[in-house]
């Protein structure tokens, strides 16, 4: 189990990362004027200066800034994410409220690129120069240059308020209240504009980079082998190039799911989904630092999750990983 | 006996705003069963481009637009894509050059050679399989149960290749066309290769079509020869006819380039030594955590050699035998872990990098590869004239050397202005050669400088090297896996295995009495050995 112990070694060399990002974080949010109880006394309205350091004594914040950093590592070593002062719940479940409409998108749009993607770079590479590849070249430039906000907005403006086929905004639908079938697909179709807005972007790139590679390994002498072995141009390309185009567009996934993380935050913003990046938002202008910092650990973990995975398909694609040759 | 496959004045266009409008002129070839025809000729002669229009895979904007190829009695020209692909595989199969490019990287040695029976048979798994572990036993792969299900990766070129010849095999083909199969292998593995098709081919009544550049394999192998240049067949018949006896001045020209294996009457040497090599190692580390399962190579273990003023000295073996890591070590372009390199007296191995920056005046390297070793995006001179500026030449007059320097080469000095793709193989070659002299070194070290050049080409580097080495005094450390030009440049020669020196001495002793069984393999596997012998290495003007 070569492939276990590469990829259990990536996953233990990524903790120390994991640590310096959250510190990183820890300390760039202390550089920020104001903190939660500046927040918490503008919410209530104002307060006197007595119940301020009383608060601030309450949420250890008058500690030095090295003691509050080492009492939330410690807390982290103990898997406590802490107590969010501001939504009045402990920060694990705040985060988990909010994590399946995040985790459902980003899962959504990404196969919805990488499958679009992957098919619209084969037409393209087998038509290349004809009208197949020029017509998805010049829509994949289009995608990719339009900004996703703009995008997602004339997709309100068209989708929802001109031809009224689907809902604007939201989860779910929370007027009537569904269970079962019924309410999956009132979430599905609350997804499909948002899931488009921000997979088509990325579908640009995979459209690309699939193009690019695909003609490349087109060109390769093993083709040129099924060729000769008398093979129909259909089945040269599923059977010996397709495996060996995929392999870039693998190692770019790994590489863009934090990307992708950071994209969803304008696009649940636009659509107002109660997920992670809307959260992230929320947490910084209110300086939830326990929040904030939550947040930055559990989507580390999901972008190391989707990295590890990445790593063990690739070496399931290439057997060269394998044997580390 | 009637021929199988019969090429009738074929012709193939190539896209408008080549170098020639066609890459085969008129050409007609007939190959019988049960004979090996080969076509031999130089890059760009249009021998690969006879294969690829057999099995009409042409790449895209080139066509046939004349003759007719029958196979069988049947036109290829004249089949529909479908009928062609059945044709491919089960009536003519083909093997290529690169064995390692050549196999799909991701999937099993034995699911690619099945894909064979997939495709032109009704066999089910079970049987594909047996069928396929019978090949690669035929083909004498050892241990065929696990080759079956080894990836290509895992196996040695030579064994690629034996994969390669049993899927081309799988269907009994009549027809057997061989690119170039055995020109990235090692001459031992060659040998081997070379005498399976041979074996193979007598046992089945195939005929094989063989590509080459290399007329030491002809000698080998082909009962009958077609010499191909600019998509003309020059000359063909009878092997022993024409190797023997050429009638066309091209095929003169070219077998009076290959170098004969016997070396010329040896030079008296200087006794004074310009470079000695003392005890050098180099031993890679690779893979490994934390020290454990570390594999270690001993590229370059304990050599040592001297290299007398004025001198050249061969170094000869196969590829991983640590030859070039010893040359890189003899420039420090790889640090050497222990023994000393006196250069005049200095030890080399110990001076910083600092002190080896103003020490590479005296020694310099050229480079096999003339495609990848210079810069594409400089000018020819300004490479040239680099190595100058750097030791502290002004740069007008760095330039102005260039320019001598292209004259000394043999190109003419307005080139200086051109960049390294408007020359070719050869001119390219002449540059490096250039950029090594500009220093005025005392010790040129030459890694394979000959080896990606054609053969008539070679024999013009080779001749300007000689009278190099005559005009400015130079000493020559010579590397190579051909042993052939080996025999005709050094004065001196070692041969290294396993990044041991197993023999050295003066070349004509090490040719004509190797002592060590390694020396001797390696000189029994070369190619038609006698072919050429007791003939000077004839040079045509340099162009």
């Amino acid at each position: 189990m070569r492939v276990l112990s590469l990829a259990g070694r990536r996953l233990a060399a990524s903790i120390p990362t994991l640590f310096l990002i959250l510190i990183g974080v820890f300390l760039l949010l202390q550089l920020a004027p104001g903190d939660t109880v500046d927040a918490l006394m503008a919410q209530m309205g104002g307060g006197d200066a007595a119940t301020a350091k009383q608060l601030r004594e309450f949420y250890g914040l008058d500690l030095s800034v090295w003691a509050q950093l080492g009492n939330y590592l410690w807390r982290l070593v103990r898997l406590d994410l802490g107590f969010s002062a501001i939504y009045g719940k402990p920060v694990a479940t705040v985060i988990a409220e909010r994590l399946p409409a995040t985790i459902l998108l980003m899962t959504a749009s990404l196969s919805f690129a990488f499958f679009f993607g992957l098919i619209l770079g084969v037409v393209a590479a087998r038509g290349v120069n004809k009208w197949p590849d020029t017509l998805i070249s010049t829509l994949g430039l289009m995608f990719y240059a339009m900004p996703t906000f703009w995008f997602g907005l004339m997709a309100i403006v068209v989708f929802s308020i001109y031809l009224q086929w689907l809902p604007a905004g939201g989860f779910e639908d929370i007027t009537v209240s569904y269970t079962g079938l019924r309410r999956t697909l009132d979430i599905a179709l609350h997804l499909v504009l948002p899931t488009l807005t921000l997979g088509l972007f990325y579908m640009a790139i995979y459209l690309r980079i699939m193009r690019g590679s695909m003609l490349e390994v087109l060109n390769l002498d093993f083709v040129r082998t099924a060729r000769s072995k008398g093979m129909d141009e259909t089945r040269v390309v599923v059977r010996h190039v397709l495996r060996n185009a995929l392999l870039p567009m693998v190692t770019l996934i790994g590489l863009q799911a934090g990307t992708m993380l950071g994209g969803s935050v304008v696009v649940e913003s636009v659509f107002s989904l109660p997920g992670l990046g809307r959260l992230a938002y929320e947490s910084v202008i209110q300086r939830d630092l326990n929040t904030l910092l939550g947040i930055v650990f559990v989507s580390a973990l999901l972008v190391i999750a989707v990295n590890f995975i990445v790593d063990l398909l690739y070496a399931r694609l290439d057997p060269r990983i394998t044997t580390g040759s | 006996m009637s021929p199988i496959l019969v090429l009738d004045d074929v012709s193939v266009k190539l896209p408008a705003g080549g170098d020639r409008a066609h890459a085969m002129a008129n050409v007609s070839l007939a190959l019988a069963a049960n004979e090996i025809l080969c076509v031999v000729g130089e890059s760009g002669s249009g021998k690969s481009m006879t294969a690829n229009a057999i099995m009409r895979l042409l790449p895209g904007g080139v066509t046939i637009d004349g003759g007719r190829i029958l196979f069988e009695g049947r036109d290829l020209c004249g089949l529909s894509e479908a009928e062609m692909r059945k044709v491919r595989g089960a009536g003519i199969a083909m093997i290529f050059q690169e064995p390692m490019t050549a196999l799909n990287p991701l999937r099993s040695i034995g699911d690619q050679i099945g894909e064979m029976f997939e495709l032109h048979s009704e066999l089910s798994a079970a049987e594909i399989k047996a069928r396929t572990l019978a090949l690669l036993e035929e083909v004498r792969i050892p241990d065929p149960a696990l080759a079956f299900k080894a990836y290509p990766h895992e196996l040695s070129g030579g064994q690629r290749q034996r994969a390669m010849i049993a899927m081309a095999l799988a269907l009994d083909p009549k027809v057997l066309i061989a690119d170039e199969p055995t020109t990235a292998l090692d001459v031992t593995t060659q040998a081997q290769i070379l005498k399976l098709i041979r074996d193979l081919q007598r046992r089945k009544g195939t005929a094989v079509l063989f590509i080459t550049h290399d007329f030491g394999v002809v000698a080998e192998i082909a009962d009958r020869v077609a010499v191909m240049s600019k998509g003309e067949v020059v000359e063909a018949g009878e092997t022993e006819a024409v190797l023997g006896n050429p009638q066309h001045a091209y095929t003169r020209q070219l077998i009076a380039a290959v170098p004969p294996l016997k070396a010329p009457p040896a030079r008296t040497l200087s006794d004074e030594p310009i470079m000695t090599i003392a005890h050098v190692s180099k031993t890679y580390r690779t893979g490994g955590f934390l020290g454990r399962g570390q594999r270690v190579t001993h590229a370059v273990k304990d050599v040592s050699l001297v290299l007398p003023k004025g001198a050249t000295l061969g170094i000869v073996g196969e590829s991983g035998s640590g030859k070039s890591t010893l040359a890189r070590c003899l420039v420090r372009l790889i640090d050497p872990e222990s023994g000393e390199i006196r250069l005049n007296g200095i030890d080399l191995a110990s001076l910083s990098r600092e002190e080896m920056r103003s020490a590479t005046r005296h020694i310099q390297m050229v480079f096999q590869d003339p495609f990848a070793s210079l810069n594409p995006r400089r000018k020819a001179g300004e490479a040239v004239a680099q190595g100058l500026i750097v030791h502290g030449m002004a740069r007008p007059q760095a330039l102005a050397r260039a320019k001598e320097l292209f004259g000394l080469v043999g190109l003419d000095p307005a080139a200086t202005e051109r960049y390294p793709h408007e020359f070719s193989g050869g001119q390219r070659q002449r540059i490096g050669l250039a950029r090594a002299l500009a220093l005025e070194p005392a010790v040129l070290v030459a890694d394979e400088p000959v080896s990606a050049l054609d053969v008539s080409v070679q024999a013009q580097v080779l001749k300007l090297l000689a009278e190099l080495r005559q005009r400015l005094g130079l000493s020559i450390v010579f590397i190579t896996h051909d042993l052939r030009v080996a025999a005709q440049v050094c004065d001196l020669v070692a041969v290294m295995k396993s990044g041991e020196v197993v023999e050295a001495g003066p070349i004509g002793t090490v040719f004509s009495e190797p002592q060590h069984p390694y020396t001797q393999a390696l000189l029994a596997s070369i190619p038609g050995r006698d072919f050429g012998e007791g003939r000077e290495l004839a040079h045509e003007p340099v162009a």
